[in-house]
This record gives structure tokens, C-alpha cells and sequence, in this order.
């Protein structure tokens, strides 16, 4: 058992063991990750587990980062938008929310990009009910989801004809 | 304050003992709430996610029960061989918050919190749940409708803990509706779950009073003038649906009125009857 009264211990985030220094050990992971790992990929808005924006991926079930007490997710892997595309390039999921016109103002995107990996790595082929269900928990209040569904849809077509686009270059 | 990362019961249990005033940490989806938006700062904080033994569940054929450890995420029961042995429960599963709510919440926080509207509650009442509490003195079995007691308040003392909840399985029909403002990462305005069995309909509601309400007249009446063989007439479903809104005792509250609340539980349940014939 390990206990913690201390402020010092760390987290796996994205295959890194990071120390998480000069915390109060209340935090929630959403904040330690934005404020003391420099990772401010997930977004803060609703911080009660209602839009999404904060989501990442821990020991491979999509959370709310708002929610989960930072100092408990210790000895859990963590994965954050950073931690999906490869060497700081766009994942295929990225890549595919530019091409269809899933982002506009974007608050919500790093959100939905983690959520739609954690969906299509499960579920490769989703039905539009699927993938509306999968992205519930996301909240979009700029592009009415259509664009957001077909990159989701996109994507998939493209995982399963075989051209994995993880690493497409650039953006058109 | 401290965060303790246990990983057995009997650690929590010590735990407690020393600390009865520690505040227990599930699925983090109330108390992060709390902590995040309401200045909530506990001293000590257990936290119950390293505990493997709450995270599991099993099947006792010769008992016809099913247990699920009190840390078992909602998303485990919505689909699989859980959903298969408790339909009812998969389908307020389903209706938790988000995915992403579904894959931390659990009956061990729905419980702990103890809100009227905590979705798996009402299942919890109609299978007649027993719950499977941990203390000082070893465990003890508390009926569901002694555990919840008021308004976000439980039967539980000093340094106990909930370790599963244990259903018993029948080979009836139960079912689980709710109606919010939307369908998705919405709180209940109200909820009912149904089973009907060869001899008995139980009926329990969710978010129209300070605990989960047993519809016990409704019950009586149907049992005393329905053949549960066979689908319930207009009439039969309309005083059906009278003695389900007299049952309830909902308010007026940000959320919804007390008269929308009783309208909606008494649909829902005639919804529900009629389901289960289908």
C-alpha cells in the first residue's frame, strides 16, 4: 500500500514516468497535466465530467481527467492527444477532423480526437449509431457534429483498407 | 491531507478504523465534482481503484445470485455476460453520464452517495439487492431498502465500507427506463426499473422522493387483480399507472416539478408493464 502526504510522486504519462513536483495532492489529473507536466492538450471547461474536452486515455478506458484525483492515477498508464500521433506528428484521427472540417474553433477537439482512438481501437468498424454513442460524452458547440462524424467515418474506412495513415505528412 | 492507495480490503478497513472520518474515493465522478467546483477539501482521501477484489464479480449457480464487487465500472454491466444475467442494470448502466462516466462511476459510489437519482439504484431496490458492507467487525448484509435512508444518506457506520452488491437472478422480465432532458450526461428527472415474475410485478422509483421508492400499492393492486400471464387491458394499465404516481413523492427542484416528476414515473412504469409482455 502506498500513502501520500507528501507532494511528490509521478505519474506514466504517454510511456514517460514524469515526477509531479510542488503539487497540492487534491489535484485532479486534468490540472497536474496542464499546469505541472506542461501537457495542456486536454481542456478544462465543465470540470464536472460533462464535455469531454478533458478526456484521455488511462490503462486504455477513455475518463474524464477532470474527475480522476491525479495522485490515485500513480502506477496507471496515461495517454494524452500529445501521446497519439507519432514523433509529434498528426495521428490519422487528427488528420482526418482537418480534412473533413471537424475543428473550428477546436476547445473541444483534443477531446473528441482521444475519444474517437479509444472508439476505433475497440471498434474498428462503428455504426453511426455507435459512433454517436461513443462520442456522447463530447460536447461540440461549434460544428453540429456532422464533419466531426465523418472523420470518425473516414478514418475507419481508411484503417480497414489497409492504409493505417498514422503518420500522413503534413497537412494539405 | 493524504491520498492512500490500498489494495485490500482489509487494508481499507484499517484504514478506516484509524481514520473513520476519511473520505473514500471510487470511480471520482461525485467527489472530484465536489472538490473541482464546490471547495470541497477532504483531509484524508482512501482511494479504492488499486483494491482488485471490488473490481470483480462472480455467479453463485447453486444460490442464483450474481455479486458485483462495489468497484466494478458501469461500463462492465452494459454489455456481455453481466447485461445477460441482469438486463435491468445494463440498462441503467447504459444511462449513466457519458462513456467516459460509465468507465469510472460504480454501484460502490452510486451507493456511497446515495442520491435519489443515482441510476443503478432503483435496480438495486426492484431485484431486492443485498449489500455487502465491511467494517471493524467483519461484514454484514444490509438489505437495500435499509441501506439508503434519506436524501444522500446510508445506513453505513463508522469506518464501513461497501464491498458488493449481491442480485439475485429469476427468470422473469426487468426492465429499466428514465427520462432526462436529453439522451446522453443527463441526471434522472426520474426513473423507474421493473421486474415481473410469474406471481409479482416490483416496481421501484428513482428521483421522485428522498430515497428509491418501492411502489408497494401498485404492486398489491397488480397482484391482486392482474393474471400476469397475460398483457395488461387500458384500464388495468391506467389505475396501474394512478397508484405508481401515488407512490412517488417528488419536489419541485432545479431539475424538474414535483408535478412533471410524477407524471413522467407513472408513464414510465405503464411503459415498462407493457414492455414486458413484448
Amino acid at each position: 500500500m502506498t500513502a501520500i502526504g507528501s507532494e511528490i510522486y509521478s505519474l506514466n504519462v504517454n510511456g514517460r514516468e514524469l515526477p509531479v513536483r510542488d503539487s497540492w495532492i487534491g489535484e485532479s489529473l486534468l490540472f497536474v497535466l496542464r499546469e505541472r507536466l506542461g501537457l495542456p492538450g486536454a481542456k478544462g471547461a465543465c470540470e464536472q465530467g460533462e464535455c469531454g474536452s478533458c478526456t484521455v486515455i488511462i490503462d486504455d478506458k477513455a475518463v474524464c481527467s477532470c474527475l480522476v484525483l491525479a495522485a490515485s492515477a500513480q502506477g496507471a498508464a496515461i495517454r494524452t492527444v500529445e501521446g497519439l500521433g507519432p514523433d509529434g506528428r498528426l495521428s490519422d484521427v487528427q488528420q482526418s477532423f482537418l480534412d473533413a472540417g471537424g475543428v473550428q474553433c477546436g476547445f473541444c477537439t483534443p477531446g473528441f480526437i482521444v475519444a474517437v482512438h479509444h472508439l476505433l481501437d475497440g471498434n474498428p468498424d462503428p455504426s453511426d449509431l455507435e459512433i454517436k454513442e461513443a462520442l456522447s460524452g463530447n460536447i461540440c458547440r461549434c460544428t453540429g457534429y456532422g464533419r466531426i462524424l465523418d472523420a470518425v467515418k473516414q478514418v475507419a474506412v481508411s484503417r480497414r483498407s489497409g492504409s493505417r495513415g498514422d503518420s500522413k505528412e503534413g497537412a494539405r | 491531507m493524504s491520498v492512500a492507495l490500498p489494495t485490500s480490503v482489509d487494508e481499507v478497513v484499517d484504514l478506516l478504523v484509524r481514520n473513520p472520518s476519511a473520505t473514500l474515493l471510487a470511480g471520482g465522478t461525485d467527489l472530484m465534482v465536489e472538490v473541482n467546483l464546490h471547495g470541497r477539501r477532504p483531509t484524508d482521501v482512501v482511494a479504492l481503484n488499486r483494491v482488485a477484489e471490488l473490481r470483480t464479480w462472480s455467479v453463485d449457480s447453486s444460490r442464483r445470485t450474481v455479486t458485483i464487487g462495489s468497484g466494478v465500472p458501469y461500463a462492465e454491466m452494459e454489455t456481455g455476460e453481466l447485461a445477460r444475467l441482469l438486463p435491468a442494470l445494463a440498462e441503467a448502466a447504459r444511462t449513466v453520464g457519458s462513456p467516459q462516466i460509465r468507465a469510472a462511476g460504480t454501484l460502490g459510489g452510486n451507493l456511497g452517495t446515495c442520491s435519489p437519482a443515482g441510476d443503478g439504484l432503483p435496480v438495486l431496490a426492484a431485484l431486492e439487492a443485498s449489500i455487502d458492507v465491511v467494517g471493524p467487525n467483519g461484514s454484514r448484509q444490509v438489505h437495500f431498502a435499509d441501506f439508503m435512508v434519506g436524501v444522500k444518506r446510508n445506513s453505513l457506520r463508522p469506518s464501513e465500507f461497501v464491498r458488493s452488491v449481491t442480485f439475485p437472478l429469476n427468470d422473469g422480465w426487468q426492465g429499466y427506463a428514465k427520462v432526462g432532458t436529453r439522451n446522453a450526461m443527463v441526471i434522472a428527472t426520474a426513473s423507474v426499473c421493473l421486474v415481473r415474475t410469474n406471481d409479482h410485478v416490483a416496481v421501484a422509483l428513482g428521483a421522485v422522493g428522498p430515497t428509491i421508492i418501492r411502489a408497494n400499492g401498485a404492486e398489491a393492486w397488480l397482484a391482486a387483480n392482474h393474471r400476469m400471464s397475460s398483457p395488461p387491458s387500458n384500464d388495468t394499465l391506467a389505475e396501474f399507472g394512478r397508484l405508481v404516481r401515488e407512490a412517488s413523492r417528488p419536489i419541485d427542484d432545479h431539475r424538474s416539478t414535483a408535478a412533471y416528476r410524477r407524471h413522467a414515473v407513472g408513464v414510465l412504469a405503464q411503459r415498462l408493464l407493457t414492455r414486458s409482455y413484448s
